[in-house]
């Protein structure tokens, strides 16, 4: 499997490392809302399909990266960087 | 070239470091392997939006005209400096104090500056076959084309980290960090010896 890092361009599987599911968001480090910790910790869509996932490049540039993946296919749509794409999350992911 | 505040630099290198030519050389070495000993081996790091600033700094400190792009590297006097991540670069000299010029002239709302010189060995391999024996351990594209002159990449052979910059048609600067250096130092022998290589 490859993935086109946006900096070093396409580079094999072995130089990057899955950091999980990105459709997450980490609640406020004083939030008391146990039901989003729990969802936060445990809650995962498992598609079979499209599927965003956060993947650092940690054999090349080190960037975190947002890649969406085909759960069936292994297709790569889409990657770009996490920084700056933070605050612009996609229609329908998840809280 | 120590200045007398510094103690001498021993190379990692050293105890497995055999001038001469190996391997199957007998009809000349495919490749030449030596250690490029840089007195300042630095990383820059801009803040994000200060990429460009940065840029300018290493135009204005060591003489350096980057170009803006992924991976983007100039090689000019003894002095070298490429794009390893977004935002960050590699700059080496011949000469000691390129940590202290910058530190001493870039603005701390640009970047950081860290000093790696005692921290990192660059192996230099050059020759017809130095392409061909880098490809068997790195999964990148060498073509003069794919990875231009000046260029860099930061890619890594299983657990050594490295930065590869072009320094020529047929010639490659590789950063790797000084505690792996003899492990990879002997692996690059090694797998120069079905080409034959010549140490310096």
């Amino acid at each position: 499997m490859l993935i086109t890092c946006p900096y070093c361009g396409p580079r094999d599987l072995s130089e990057f490392t899955y950091q999980g599911d990105g459709n997450r968001t980490r609640p406020a480090p004083a939030s008391q809302d146990l039901d989003a910790w729990n969802a936060y910790v445990y809650d995962r869509l498992n598609p079979a399909g499209d599927h965003n996932e956060i993947w650092q490049h940690s054999g090349g540039c080190r960037s975190h990266l947002r890649v969406v993946r085909n759960t069936l296919t292994h297709e790569i749509s889409s990657v770009g960087f996490v920084r700056g794409d933070a605050h612009a999350r996609k229609p329908g992911a998840r809280k | 070239m120590a200045s007398r505040n510094t103690v001498e630099r021993l190379s990692p290198l050293e105890p497995v470091y055999q001038p001469g030519l190996h391997g199957q050389s007998e009809h000349g070495a495919g490749v030449t392997l030596c250690e490029a000993k840089q007195g300042s081996i630095l990383q820059l790091t801009a803040w994000p939006g200060e990429e460009k600033r940065m840029i300018a700094a290493i135009r204005s400190v060591a003489r350096l005209a980057v170009p803006d792009g992924a991976g983007g590297g100039i090689v000019k006097n003894g002095k070298a400096a490429f794009g390893i991540a977004p935002g960050k670069f590699t700059v080496t000299a011949e000469e000691e104090g390129l940590a202290e010029a910058f530190a001493a002239s870039l603005k701390p709302a640009i970047g950081t500056v860290t000093d790696l010189s005692h921290g990192r060995t660059i192996i230099r391999i050059s020759g017809e076959k130095a392409e061909w024996v880098l490809a068997k351990l790195f999964a990148i594209d060498f073509s003069l084309p794919a990875f231009p002159i000046g260029a860099g990449r930061s890619t890594v052979h299983h657990d050594i980290f490295a930065q590869i910059q072009r320094t020529d048609n047929d010639s490659f600067d590789i950063h790797v960090f000084r505690s792996f250096a003899r492990a990879f130092w002997k692996l690059l022998c090694h797998s120069s010896e079905e080409v034959g290589y010549e140490v310096q």
